[in-house]
């Protein structure tokens, strides 16, 4: 029986790495430090697994499965290469240079998610900081739009509510914590102060508080449901502390306006600096969606929704992006890594993607890989294989291995670059 | 790999005393050598030709979260610059903020072989390394930021010589890095709270130690250790009128200190024109570059690099947040600000250097006085700060610049007439011969890093060659555009005994190696250092001790420059 310690877990944009997992044999038995997401993450790792390779539904060896995979890509007009927020950054790096040889489209989940946050980003700018700023200074911290007690199990405890850090020696009693969401999650119980807002209404009470930041008087008595009052004395408290962090959601980036709500959260953050310390930071979703944005970045200076049709890349989400192709009926191929768009996508999308030949790399069985021409199983980073994952703050970390994976079964990153070496030999053949 | 005959070109190699004779340069394993089987060999003609070491770029900023914070903050960047994928290289995009591909081809087909990344957090080492493995070609070092870093202020504050020179030893092996960067000291420390320093005596908030013992001790410690590159600084006040005065005081703090055998350089000023203003606002500033250069003839133990402005859109990009965020306060453009826990800061701001603002012209004439007012081009290297005050794919450009009075001239008259009356370039007619640009651009810059193999052709010296086809025997500064046109597209750029450029194309794209320092110290020293780095480790970071050291699967290619620290410890 051993004890890892330090392990890195692979399941939300946390990226927690003080896990403790015990194995036995070459079994998870037990684990130490987890979330209740993440304990389920590591002991059911090996269930509803995809047990073999398959072409049509048919059980093949892996060699024959990559060789489809390659066919379907390299014949394609269109294809479509998507997920990569749930694996690490070798594979993703492996991804985008496949869908550069097919000239095609590779995009990841971001544009279903923080997409708007990077186009108010390209828009104005943002001010951020790594999760240790928060711990070690913030005394004001505001949840917009987000609720990590559900989705983000340790957030508070690790980073942004509770910890006792360089200048917080108080803890949770030293900082003022808000949270601001359209109904009453059970962030309510754990803030100083909650407002429940009008739903879609982010936008305007944003604009508000950074009218109330620039001392000009708000008309409104009530805006988006929050009393004028209550605006001004928050727009005050965020002026008069030492720090101060915004951490925001879907909340803000899928409501109405969009990537215009984190423009104005963006501006209000940059008026505040005026005044004192203040930061905002989205809270990522997927271990590594962050790693899916840096490295088609660095690859292609585009984070998401590239296009590689005529050989270098193109940036336009909406005509790109995974969901408006797929509407479109524009891809007529798809590989998806690490992702399980059939199940989430809107049916007009994913109704096409069941129209079309689909390749799924995946470690368990989904809607996609049951809609999908070829599946093949893959090593579960952070579980099976290593690699780097970015923490939602673009911290990057190496995820650790404690099992092995199961005979033949090999990471994301070795079975993209057998279907990329397949595919340029059928590039150069023809 | 067979081995490689440079055959007749008229070879600048300053550090062997060679100035445009005529002569071959044999490779053979990858490195200069006296003699080989000519039978054997393949043959570059480069008769006729320019022929000099490949370019080492001393300070850049091409791999980790600033410039990638750049690319995504840019698509209109890559919208004018898209570069299509071929057989043999990726495709990407270029401009201020290229992609890791492009950075890499097209330094090489500049002629450049080594680049050095000016900054790495060393929180996001994993980060620059990934980056760096994907820039082809390219030799590369990393300087670790060490100024604002929460263990350097507190040795300071405490004093400990000891503990101080054990964490630089520790921290240039956790992240792989080579040298130690210092940005703004204090100063990003006092952004997180929202303020700046204003000078070398300015308090950092919590510790009580100024910028100027942060500079002297941390340069006392590197000379101590015997690092092969001194300090390398981004001085306080960067960008505020008046602050060569800053700059000036920053040197001379450092002037006393002894410097490790075999160099007398104690301190290397990056990218000096944005620290050499003088004045008192943007109104009415002026070139304090004739001030900086006084001082820098007087004085040995100072090197520095010029961070030429260009006219042009680029792209800012710092480890100095204040700065930063001043700048887009100046300018209305947008703003990126990331702080980074327990140790450094960034900010990233786009910004156009204008032919018709004073400010800039004046900014432009400042880089070119620094590099032709500074007699020594062993202490003065061309760079642009990429993307700062420019994109590198410029450097022939300024390379013009400062080999043709007549270019100078001809852009005076198209910017703003304050570069006559604020500046004294007007009256430099300093020409740099083709020596001087082998100097300013490799030899001197490899010696100052301390990379023994690079920088120069004689025995033993790495395969780095570039071939400039322009004839140095018939070559008048009027004809500057020619040298602009060579040095845009090597005829033959050599890396470690292979051909990679061929007429200005990339003909192959091997992977370059990461040089990182690695310092011995005395066991007892790491030991106490360990205990302390723990504790505050699990107080303080949020990620574990265990995990935060760059894994060796990050450096592929590789090459540790051994340095014992234990002597004099």
């Amino acid at each position: 029986m051993t004890v890892i310690r330090d392990v890195v877990c692979p399941f939300c944009g946390c990226l927690c790495d003080d896990l403790e997992v015990t194995v036995e044999g070459n079994k998870i038995v037990k684990t130490r430090n987890t979330c209740a997401i993440s304990s389920a993450k590591y002991m059911h790792h090996e269930e509803n697994r995809i047990t073999a390779p398959s072409v049509d539904g048919r059980e093949v060896p892996l060699d024959e499965a990559v060789e489809a995979a390659a066919e379907i890509l390299a014949s394609a007009r269109r294809p479509l290469v998507y997920g990569l927020s749930s694996t690490e950054c070798g594979a993703i790096a492996k991804a985008v240079e496949l869908a550069e040889l097919v000239g095609g489209v590779v995009d990841n989940t971001a544009s279903v998610c923080h997409g708007p946050t990077i186009l108010a980003l390209q828009a104005v700018g943002e001010s951020k900081c790594t999760l240790g700023e928060v711990k070690n200074r913030a005394d004001l911290v505001i949840f917009w739009g987000c609720n990590p007690t559900e989705a983000h199990l340790r957030h508070l405890i690790r980073y942004s509510g509770m910890p006792k850090g360089l200048y917080t020696p108080e803890g949770r009693k030293g900082r003022y914590i808000v949270a601001v969401d359209v109904r009453e999650t059970r962030m309510k119980r754990l803030a100083d102060q909650f407002l429940k807002i009008e739903p879609n209404g982010d936008f305007e009470l944003l604009s508000a508080l950074r009218a109330a930041v620039r001392e000009v008087k708000v008309q409104a008595e009530t805006v988006a449901g929050v009393p004028r009052e209550q605006i001004e004395a928050l727009a005050e408290r965020m002026k008069r502390v030492k720090m101060g962090v915004i951490f925001f959601g879907l909340g803000l980036t899928q409501s109405d306006g969009r990537h215009m709500n984190i423009d104005a959260a963006v501006g209000l953050v940059a008026d505040l600096n005026h005044h004192t310390k203040f930061v905002l930071t989205p809270m990522r979703g997927h271990y590594n969606v962050a790693g899916a944005n840096t490295v088609t970045a660095w690859q292609t200076g585009y984070p998401y929704a590239v296009d590689f049709s005529r050989g270098y890349p193109r940036y336009n989400p909406g005509e790109y992006t995974a969901v408006d192709l797929l509407a479109r009926g524009e891809a007529d191929a798809a590989l998806i890594v690490a992702s399980d768009p059939a199940a989430h996508f809107p049916a007009d999308a994913a109704r096409h993607l069941a129209r079309i030949p689909v390749v799924t790399l995946d470690q368990k069985v989904n809607m996609t890989t049951m809609l999908s021409k070829v599946v093949i199983p893959v090593a579960t980073a952070g579980v099976e294989a290593e690699g780097t994952a970015y923490r939602m703050d673009g911290v990057p970390i190496r995820l650790r291995k404690v099992v092995e994976p199961s005979d033949g079964v090999l990471p994301d990153a070795e079975v993209l670059q057998m279907i990329i070496d397949r595919v340029r030999a059928l590039k150069e053949g023809a | 790999m067979r081995s490689l005959i440079v055959k007749g070109g008229y070879v600048y190699d300053p550090l062997n005393g060679v100035d445009g004779e005529r002569m071959d340069i044999l490779i053979s394993g990858g490195k200069v050598v006296e003699e080989l089987d000519e039978r054997e060999a393949k043959v570059v003609d480069a008769s006729g030709m320019v022929v000099m070491p490949g370019g080492v770029d001393l300070h850049s900023h091409i791999a980790g979260s600033k410039i990638n914070i750049g690319r995504v903050l840019r698509p209109e960047d890559h919208r004018k610059d898209p570069v299509p994928r071929t057989r043999l290289t990726r495709s990407g995009v270029g401009y201020s903020c290229p992609s890791t591909f492009v950075a890499g081809y097209r330094y090489a087909q500049l002629g450049y072989t080594s680049v050095m990344e000016a900054a790495m957090p060393p929180l996001g080492a994993r980060h620059v390394h990934e980056e760096l493995n994907d820039t082809p070609i390219l030799d590369r070092t990393a300087f670790t930021l060490f100024g604002n870093n929460y263990f350097t202020l507190k040795y300071v504050k405490a004093g400990d010589m000891g503990m101080l020179k054990a964490f630089i030893a520790w921290l240039l092996r956790a992240t792989r890095g080579y040298a130690v960067k210092i940005v703004n000291p204090g100063g990003v420390e006092n952004w997180k709270w929202g303020r700046n320093v204003g000078g070398l005596d300015d308090l950092v908030y919590n510790f009580e130690v100024s910028p100027r013992q942060i500079i002297t001790s941390l340069a006392r410690a590197n000379e101590e250790l015997g690092l092969p590159h001194t300090i390398h600084l981004h001085c306080n006040n960067l960008g505020v009128p008046g602050n060569y005065e800053t700059t000036i005081d920053t040197m001379e703090a450092v002037r006393d200190i002894k410097p490790r055998e075999g160099r007398r350089a104690t301190v290397h000023i990056v990218h000096c024109q944005f620290n050499a203003l003088d004045g008192d606002n943007w109104m009415n500033v002026r070139s304090g570059a004739a001030k900086i250069a006084r001082y820098v003839n007087a004085h040995s133990h100072v090197t520095l690099d010029i961070g030429q402005a260009i006219f042009t859109d680029t792209t800012t990009m710092t480890g100095d947040g204040p700065w930063q965020f001043r700048l887009h306060n100046l300018t209305g453009n947008k703003w990126v600000n990331s702080d980074v826990e327990m140790e450094a800061g960034a900010g990233v701001v786009p910004y156009t250097f204008r032919k018709n603002n004073p400010a800039n012209a004046i900014q432009w004439a400042i880089g070119l006085e620094l590099a032709l007012l500074i007699y020594d081009p062993w202490r003065v290297y061309m760079t642009t700060d990429h993307p700062n005050g420019g994109p590198f794919t410029f450097y022939p450009k300024v390379i013009s610049w400062l080999m043709s009075r007549k270019a100078r001239t001809e852009t005076m008259l198209e910017i703003h007439k304050a570069c006559m009356r604020r500046t004294t370039l007007a009256g430099i007619y300093r020409e740099y011969d083709f020596g001087e640009i082998a100097t300013v651009t490799r030899a001197a810059t490899a010696k100052a890093l301390g990379l023994k193999d690079k920088g120069h052709l004689g025995p033993g010296a790495d395969g780095d060659v570039s071939v400039y086809d322009i004839d140095p025997t018939d070559w008048r500064p009027s004809m500057y555009r020619q040298v602009e046109k060579a040095f845009s597209r090597a005829a033959y750029t050599i890396k470690g005994g292979e051909i990679v450029v061929k007429d200005g194309e990339v003909v192959a794209a091997p992977p370059g190696t990461t040089i990182w320092a690695d310092v011995k110290i005395p066991e007892d020293a790491e030991e106490e250092l360990m205990r302390d780095l723990e504790a505050d480790f699990r107080s303080y970071y949020t990620i574990s001790l265990a995990n935060y050291p760059v894994q060796d699967e990050y450096l592929p290619v590789q090459e540790r420059v051994a340095v014992d620290g234990r002597r004099g410890w």
